[in-house]
C-alpha cells in the first residue's frame, strides 16, 4: 500500500470507525482501501474512470462508475455517516447541484478542492496576464477538467447558500499540511487548498 | 442422508469412464413448486462440484450455467469430450479457486443434461413430457437449486456467479433467498429480457417448430429430431452472442475454401460456414424442447414485475453484496441493463461494485478469456471471503 497523501491522512483523521463512508470520485481507491483496512469502515466509492474502477475492484473495494453529476440522484437520504468529495468539486459540471446531493445522502459531507485565491495563483494572474498553472492545477486553460475552480471564500459562501454547517475546516499548505482554519489567519491568500466538513443544517423550528 | 446418483443423460458417454457428475431425486413428498401453479415431482437435478465443502461449510460458490451451457463448467463435457466452459474461471488457484471454495455447479430444471427436462418420462404417463412439461422460470430454476443446497446441508452460499441466464439466476437467488446469499456476481446479465431478446428468442422457437421433425413438440415419440430447426435457430441466436466488429475482424468477407462465388447457395462465406458448423455441433447435445422451455424462461424473466415496477424494492433488505460486470461490445445484454442493476442496488443502499470490461468479443466475452474480468472475479471475491474469515 503507497502511503496516504498529507491532505488524505486530514480526512481519514475526521471519519470515526466503523462507519459508513461513500467516496466520491475515489480515484484508484487509495483513501478507501486505507478507511476500509485502518478505520473498518463500510466503504463504497464512485469513480468516473472505467479503468480506476477496475482496479478497485480488483482490490476487493466496492466501487461503481459513476458520475458525480448524475448518480448521486439514486441514493437514498442519509444513508451514508459520511460522504467524501476529495479534490473533484472543482471537475463537476454543477458543484451546487452535487454539493446539494452530497449533504442530502450523507449525515456528514467532508469536500476538499485546491484554492484559487493563493497569493501565488493571484500574483501569477496578475504579473503574466494568463491563466495561472501551478503545482496543483497544472493544466492549460483549453484542457483543463478544472472546470469550476474556486476559493475558500467562494466555498464557504456555496456551503452557506446549500444551507450546511461547517463543522470543522482545515487550511492545506503548499507541503500538503493541514492546520485548523482561523479567520486571523487569512486562508483564503495563503492556503493552497482546503478542506471542510459540512452538515446540512438541521431545518429551521 | 442424501441418495446421490449417476445421471441419465439423451446420448451415450464420449468415452466410457467419463466424469458424469451426480443427481439428486426428490420424490413425491418433495415436489417443486412451478410459477405456473404446477408442481413438478418427481425430478432430478443433475450437478456437478469441484474443491471440497470446509467444516463450516461455508466457502459454498454456486455457479450457474447460461441458456445452452450445463453443469461442467470446469470439467470435461461427458457426451462431447470438450473443455468445460469455465475452464479458465474455476480450478485450483484460478479466480474461483478450488482449493478454497467448494464449488457446485448445476444444470437448470427443464435442461438436457440430466436434470428433469420435457426430453425425461413423465411418470404418470411412462412417455416422455415432451410439451406437457410445465412452463419454467428463472425462479424455478432458483428454487429447485435451493431445494439441492438444503439436501446437501448448505445453508448459505458465499457467492452466486453466473453470466447471461447464469447471472439472471444469481440476481434471482439474491431476491429470492436473501438470506442465504453472501454475494452475487452477475455477468452480462440483466433485471429483465428486453423486447429485441424476446424477439430473437421467438424466432429460434419458431424455426424449431417449423422444422417438420419437431412434430408439435411430440418427436420423441415418433423416434424423429428437429435437428435442421435447432440448428437454425442455434445460428441466430449465435450471432446474438458476437459484435459486428468480432465477426469482420474473424471472418471479413473472407471465402470458404474457393477463390471465387459459386454462384450458388452453398456456404461461399466463412462466416456461413462458421455459423453451420455452430448450428451442427449444437443438436448434437442439445434437446430442442429444452430450447423452447429455457428460452420461454428468460423471456419471462423481469425481476421488478413482482414489485411494482421498481427494481430497487426487489432489493430492500438484503444485505448481499454484489459485483455486476458488463462488457462494452454486449450489444445482447448491454451495459446499459446492468447499469439499471446498479442504479436500483444504489437506491436500495445495498454493497455494490460494477465494472465494464472493454473487449470487441461481444456477450460470449464472459466464457472467453478476459484478464479483467478473472481480476474482478479474484479481487472480490478474495474480498468475499476475508470478510466471512474463510482461509
Amino acid at each position: 500500500m503507497k502511503p496516504l497523501r498529507p491532505d488524505l491522512v486530514a480526512i481519514a483523521a475526521l471519519i470515526p470507525a466503523g462507519s459508513r463512508v461513500l467516496d466520491v470520485g475515489c480515484g484508484e481507491g487509495g483513501l478507501l482501501e486505507y478507511l476500509v483496512r485502518e478505520k473498518q469502515v463500510d466503504g463504497r466509492g464512485v469513480e468516473l474512470s472505467q479503468s480506476n474502477v477496475n482496479a478497485c475492484v480488483a482490490r476487493g473495494l466496492s466501487v461503481v462508475q459513476g458520475d458525480a453529476d448524475t448518480d448521486l440522484a439514486d441514493y437514498p437520504s442519509a444513508v451514508f455517516d459520511v460522504v467524501i468529495l476529495s479534490q473533484t468539486i472543482q471537475a463537476t459540471r454543477s458543484p451546487r447541484a452535487v454539493l446539494a446531493q452530497l449533504l442530502r445522502i450523507g449525515r456528514h459531507t467532508i469536500v476538499s478542492f485546491p484554492n484559487f485565491g493563493h497569493w501565488r495563483i493571484r500574483l501569477s494572474l496578475f504579473a503574466s496576464g494568463r491563466m495561472p498553472k501551478t503545482a496543483t492545477l497544472g493544466y492549460r486553460w483549453y484542457e483543463t477538467p478544472n472546470i469550476h475552480l474556486c476559493t475558500i471564500g467562494d466555498f464557504t459562501t456555496l456551503a452557506s447558500e446549500c444551507g450546511a454547517a461547517v463543522k470543522q475546516a482545515f487550511a492545506i499548505d503548499t507541503k500538503g499540511r493541514t492546520r485548523r482554519m482561523h479567520a486571523a489567519w487569512r486562508p483564503n491568500l495563503l492556503a493552497e487548498g482546503a478542506i471542510f466538513m459540512l452538515t446540512a443544517a438541521a431545518p429551521a423550528e | 442422508m442424501v441418495d446421490l446418483a449417476v445421471p441419465r443423460f439423451l446420448r451415450p458417454l464420449a468415452a466410457p469412464g467419463a466424469d458424469a457428475g451426480q443427481a439428486i431425486s426428490f420424490g413425491p413428498s418433495q415436489p417443486l413448486i412451478l410459477d405456473c401453479g404446477r408442481e413438478l415431482s418427481p425430478f432430478t437435478l443433475a450437478f456437478k462440484s469441484y474443491g471440497a465443502p470446509n467444516a463450516a461449510r461455508n466457502n459454498c460458490v454456486l455457479v450457474c450455467h447460461a441458456l445452452t451451457g450445463d453443469q461442467f463448467a470446469a470439467s470435461r463435457h461427458p457426451l462431447t469430450g470438450k473443455r468445460g466452459w469455465w475452464d479458465l474461471m474455476i480450478g485450483p488457484g484460478k479466480p474461483i479457486d478450488t482449493n478454497r471454495f467448494f464449488v457446485l455447479c448445476p444444470n437448470v430444471i427443464g435442461g438436457c443434461m440430466g436434470s428433469t427436462g420435457p426430453a425425461d418420462n413423465d411418470s404418470a404417463t411412462g412417455k416422455p413430457y415432451a410439451l406437457s412439461f410445465p412452463l419454467i422460470t428463472i425462479r424455478d430454476m432458483v428454487r429447485a437449486q435451493a431445494m439441492l443446497l438444503d439436501a446437501l446441508g448448505i445453508e448459505r452460499v458465499l457467492c452466486v456467479l453466473g453470466g447471461s441466464m447464469g447471472g439472471m439466476q444469481a440476481l434471482q437467488w439474491a431476491v429470492s433467498f436473501p438470506e442465504r446469499v453472501i454475494s452475487a456476481v452477475p455477468i452480462a446479465a440483466a433485471a429483465r429480457h428486453s423486447a429485441q431478446n424476446i424477439a430473437f428468442h421467438e424466432v429460434g422457437r419458431q424455426a424449431i417448430m417449423a422444422d417438420p421433425e419437431w412434430k408439435d413438440g411430440a418427436y420423441p415419440l415418433h423416434g424423429t429430431r428437429p435437428a435442421k430447426g435447432l440448428a437454425v435457430a442455434r445460428m441466430a441466436a449465435h450471432i446474438t452472442y458476437l459484435s459486428e466488429s468480432a465477426l469482420q475482424r474473424k471472418f471479413g468477407r473472407t471465402l470458404q475454401d474457393r477463390a471465387a462465388f459459386s454462384f450458388a447457395f452453398g456456404p461461399d462465406f466463412r462466416v456461413e460456414s462458421y455459423l453451420h458448423h455452430q448450428g451442427i455441433t449444437f443438436v448434437d447435445r442439445f434437446d430442442a424442447n429444452s430450447y423452447l422451455y429455457i428460452t420461454r424462461a428468460m423471456d419471462y424473466f423481469d425481476l421488478a414485475a413482482k414489485h411494482g415496477g421498481v427494481l430497487a424494492e426487489a432489493f430492500r433488505g438484503s444485505r448481499t453484496r454484489f459485483c455486476i460486470i458488463s462488457f462494452t461490445s454486449d450489444w445482447l445484454f448491454p451495459t446499459s441493463e446492468s447499469k439499471r442493476v446498479v442504479h436500483a442496488l444504489n437506491a436500495a443502499a445495498m454493497n455494490v461494485s460494477f465494472v465494464e470490461i472493454d473487449t470487441d468479443r461481444g456477450h460470449d466475452a464472459f466464457l472467453l478469456d478476459e484478464p479483467e474480468m478473472f481480476a474482478t472475479v479474484r479481487g472480490f471475491l478474495n474480498s468475499v471471503a476475508g470478510q466471512e474469515g474463510i482461509s
